[in-house]
């Protein structure tokens, strides 16, 4: 396989007629006097999206994009600008106007140079082009074919089919010179059931930093067909969900959505330099029972969440933000990281390059405890079992957060008996882990769907979790 | 910044002329039909915080997409590259992708007679001839004047001015093309109030197509601040059921649902509790909901849709029947309709107000919860079922009693549509919806 830097340097500088020099040009401009770091972000990024519905392939789309984003940073003050010409006349113009930020003149000599990659998470490749169309379409109508046939009560099925193709190359002032080429796939299934007029949706999918081959190898996409039926016809038979605080028990996988609205948010780096956390200046609290540690980790080979590199060149960690239920650290960006004295934690995220970067989350998970997770069950007289989720949300500040539930089950002396409704749960960040009684021994993560939102800013994640017990949530059913 | 007249009919030509050569190289490729689009913005972003200036941020973004027909298969692409190579690779990746698409007997343009003839000047583009630095300037005012309200204000997310200015341009092969510029111009303040151990963050906007539609710094700036002081000492209130009053502009999400419950694409799916409600009461005789893309100046308005369909002012609910969808062609097709104009969505929105204003309302409640701000997207379209985080005030004898969060409020959509009591006079007007408070008769309200 290629080192991912030189597809970068080609696609992004030869293919342009640029060369390094005028990359130390360019950031040489951006280094006014006070500037304290400054760097270029070229990216080149191609997309394609299917779509079959009613059993046809109903609509394709492609979509090319190319540019770079420049910033320079003085003290806590930011100036950006962005391009989608890459020429150097472009480049110097947006370090111009980006360097407004310090009114002063003056430029700096810079010499950047290649950094040697440090992970290789994933291969460098293209996976708009890792099947031919007709087999890209086949896949579809073969994903389809197995919903409808698993349950003669399925009345719609709509499948989506997508691949970016994502090539980035990093300048910074440092001197640095980092590229990754990051694949990424994606396939979602959601399907209608119907029954004595009743209608009720179920919805899976699933992808990976890697070619479509990953949908299709153990049938992978087949088995998120089955899962989204398996879901609309459990709703079918779904009666109110109940109303007010109990104990919950939260399957493993995507219910960690719980982990990244309660408290990955909250550990992220800007909220807490700014003091607008409610887990501002709480590291090594006690904000999670024992037996509770959670991580953000970038480095799991393939997964939607992980980098070689943040869209600022540091290579992603796994960084551990609550260790045995005590708050041990924060996500990290350059800029959020100075200010606070601390390393980048390779969390500096954005969602383009006409975006700044942000701390945000790669994969954030919790451990796995020693709990059965049938002897979880088993521990609760009468409780919600919640196995699937739709989003969440979190006010940052006052720490409540929200996350819904599309698929769960009362639990009844011990046992889990009927499906109820989805509903949204409710609790707040810093407490809602203090009410960890039993973490299972079967740590899953997500499938790969995930995209987390911030400031207007979209980014692949995941999440992860094995199944816990919370003994006390409010659920939001209509059921008193 | 973009306000020279001149140079934006010169944009302009230059736009139109990239659309004629997307639909000349999709004919020359063998398309029987297209329709492209094109478009270029210009804006600046400028964030103080604690007084002093946090981020500026130049945005220049331009696009261009096509799709592609050939008899009823069709195939999409775009791409931010306006260059001539770009105009040919974007229309082959168009056709290649209609090469493996399925015939589709709805797919294809929109009726040629449906196309706005001489679509009128609706006055979206008002320039703001603002620079960075008074830019800064604004920014720094709205902020102090929320954190000078109260000595309880002790942080800020800031303050934020944002100005756009577009440029957007749509033809397709039944020979229409149209063009027209808008800008967008908004302030925005985010300050934490403090009281004890526990801090509460509220904001406020304003939002307009011309800086005079903006209210002033000071009075964003202080609405944001008194928002975060009214939320200190919330607290969780025991599970039950209530009236409850939505806020006007928390009540602009339920006119939202409404319309993503009606729109095409959900009724062609099935994927709607509003499926086959056409002609029915949906809610009580005295709402009427319309929309008028024509107003001028308005943030939704449109002359024509997505499609080049001429818009027009209609009813969609009146004496509490549901008269129209929202369609546009190919949606239409699937129901065996006519498009109803509303390709990109629906257009300054409204529903009538009644009588009461919000004090009103929550005397006409009496006791019951005041909502005034939702969490999460608890929503599910094909039901209706309506579960989401939810904070605001608890109200006795139609007075506020103390604020509540970390609650969930429950119904059914169908059922909350069909129990709304009053609509209230204090009506929201920053977005494209517009509406004053909604009080509903009953919901579960989770909590302790």
């Amino acid at each position: 396989m290629p080192d991912p830097i030189d597809i970068a340097r080609g696609v992004l500088l030869e293919r342009a007629g640029l060369h390094e020099p005028d990359l130390d040009r360019a950031l040489g401009r951006l280094l006014a006097s006070g500037v304290d770091a400054a760097d270029i972000y070229f990216q080149a990024s191609r997309l394609e999206s299917w779509v079959l519905e009613d059993g046809i392939i109903k609509e394709g789309a492609h979509n090319i994009e190319q540019g770079a984003g420049l910033r320079a940073v003085s003290g806590e003050k930011t100036g950006f600008a962005y391009t989608d010409e890459l020429q150097l006349s472009a480049l110097l113009e947006a370090g111009n106007t980006a360097r407004a930020i310090v009114r002063s003149g003056g430029q700096k000599r810079i010499k950047v140079r290649g950094a040697a990659p440090v992970q290789s998470l994933y291969d460098p490749i293209n996976p708009l082009s890792s099947l031919t169309e007709r087999e890209k379409v086949d896949l579809l109508r073969r994903v389809d074919a197995e919903a409808r046939r698993r349950d003669p009560r399925v009345r719609q099925v709509t499948v989506s089919l997508v691949a970016a193709h994502d090539i980035v190359l990093i300048a910074a002032s440092d001197g640095s010179l980092s590229g990754d080429v990051r694949p990424l796939v994606r396939l979602n299934v959601s399907v209608i059931a119907e029954q004595n007029g009743r209608r009720e949706q179920g919805s899976g999918g699933g992808g990976a930093r890697d070619g479509y081959g990953y949908l299709l190898d153990q049938d992978r996409a087949l088995g998120y067909a089955r899962k989204a039926v398996h879901q609309a016809i459990t709703n079918l038979e779904a009666g109110d969900a109940p109303a007010g605080a109990m104990t919950v028990v939260l399957g493993p996988g995507w219910p960690g959505v719980l982990l990244h609205e309660a408290i990955g948010h909250g550990l992220e780096g800007d909220f807490n330099r700014k003091g607008t956390s409610a887990f501002s200046g709480r590291i090594g609290e006690r904000v999670a029972a024992a037996g509770c540690t959670v991580v953000d980790n970038g480095t799991l080979p393939g997964r939607r969440g992980s980098l070689n590199i943040d869209d600022e060149g540091t290579p992603t960690h796994n960084t551990v933000l609550i260790e045995n239920g005590i708050l041990k650290g924060y996500m990290q960006d350059k800029l959020n990281a100075r200010l606070m004295g601390m390393a980048s934690t390779g969390n500096g995220r954005r969602e383009s390059y006409a975006h700044l970067p942000l701390p945000r989350m790669t994969n954030t998970y919790m451990l796995p405890g020693e709990y059965d997770p049938r002897e979880i069950i088993a521990s609760v007289q009468k409780g919600l079992y919640a196995v699937n989720f739709g989003g969440g949300q979190v006010d940052i500040t006052s720490g409540k957060f929200v996350f819904s539930a599309s698929e769960a089950y009362l639990i009844e002396n011990g046992r889990v008996t009927r499906p109820v409704k989805g509903a949204t749960l409710i609790g707040d960040g810093p407490q809602v882990l203090t009410r960890v009684s039993m973490v299972g021994n079967d740590l899953e993560l997500d499938e790969g769907v995930g995209v987390c939102g911030k400031e207007g800013q979209s980014v692949p994640v995941g999440v992860g979790q094995p199944t816990l017990r919370i003994d006390e949530l409010t659920v939001g059913g209509t059921s008193a | 910044m973009q306000n020279d007249s001149n140079d934006m009919v010169e944009r302009e030509a230059r736009m139109e002329q990239l659309v004629c050569d997307l639909l000349a190289e999709a004919k020359r490729q063998g398309a029987s039909a297209a329709e492209a689009c094109v478009s270029g913005d210009a804006g600046l972003s400028v964030s103080v915080r604690l007084g002093d200036v946090e981020t500026i941020e130049h945005m220049r973004d331009n696009g261009l997409g096509v799709t592609v027909y050939f008899g009823r298969r069709k195939g999409s692409a775009s791409t931010s590259d306006l260059s001539p190579e770009a105009v040919r690779d974007t229309v082959k990746a168009a056709c290649n992708i209609a090469r493996y698409t399925t015939e589709d007997e709805c797919n294809g343009l929109a009726d040629a007679e449906l196309m706005a003839t001489d679509p009128p000047d609706l006055k979206l583009y008002h320039p703001w001839d603002i620079d960075v630095s008074g830019a800064i300037e604004l920014g720094k005012r709205c902020e102090e004047a929320a954190r000078t309200l109260d000595e309880r204000i002790v942080n800020s997310e800031g303050a934020s001015l944002n100005t756009h200015a577009g440029l957007h341009v749509y033809g397709n092969s039944h020979g229409f093309i149209g063009g027209y510029p808008t800008t967008r111009h908004s302030l925005s303040c985010a300050v934490i109030g403090q009281e004890g151990e526990t801090m509460q963050r509220d904001y406020w906007y304003t939002v307009g197509r011309a800086a005079a539609d903006l209210e002033t710094a000071e009075a964003v700036g202080a609405k944001a601040a008194r928002r975060a002081l009214a939320r200190l000492g919330a607290r969780k209130i025991s599970t039950r059921d209530a009236p409850v009053v939505f806020q006007s502009d928390i009540a602009t999400g339920l006119l939202r649902n409404f319309i993503s419950a009606i729109r095409g694409a959900a009724l062609y799916r099935q994927a709607s509790f509003l499926l086959d409600h056409l002609g029915k009461q949906i809610f009580p005789r005295f709402v009427h909901i319309h929309e008028n893309p024509l107003l001028p100046g308005g943030l939704g308005s449109a002359a024509f849709d997505a499609e080049g369909v001429a818009t027009h002012a209609r009813d969609l609910v009146s004496e509490g029947v549901l008269r129209g969808y929202v369609l546009n062609s190919y949606s239409a097709r699937k129901l065996g309709m006519q498009t109803t104009g509303n390709a990109g969505g629906v257009r300054n929105l409204a529903i009538d107000p009644g009588e009461l204003d919000l004090d009103g309302l929550l005397k006409e409640m009496g006791t019951g919860l005041l909502v005034t701000e939702m969490m999460g997207h608890g929503v599910n379209m094909v039901t209706g079922d309506y579960s989401r985080g939810a904070a605001g005030f608890w109200v006795e004898r139609g007075e506020i009693q103390y604020p509540v969060e970390e609650i969930t409020i429950a119904g059914n959509l169908k059922e909350m549509f069909r129990q709304l009591l009053a609509v209230g006079t204090d009506e929201e007007r920053r977005g494209n919806i517009r509406t004053g408070s909604w009080l509903i008769e009953n919901m579960t309200i989770a909590g302790s």
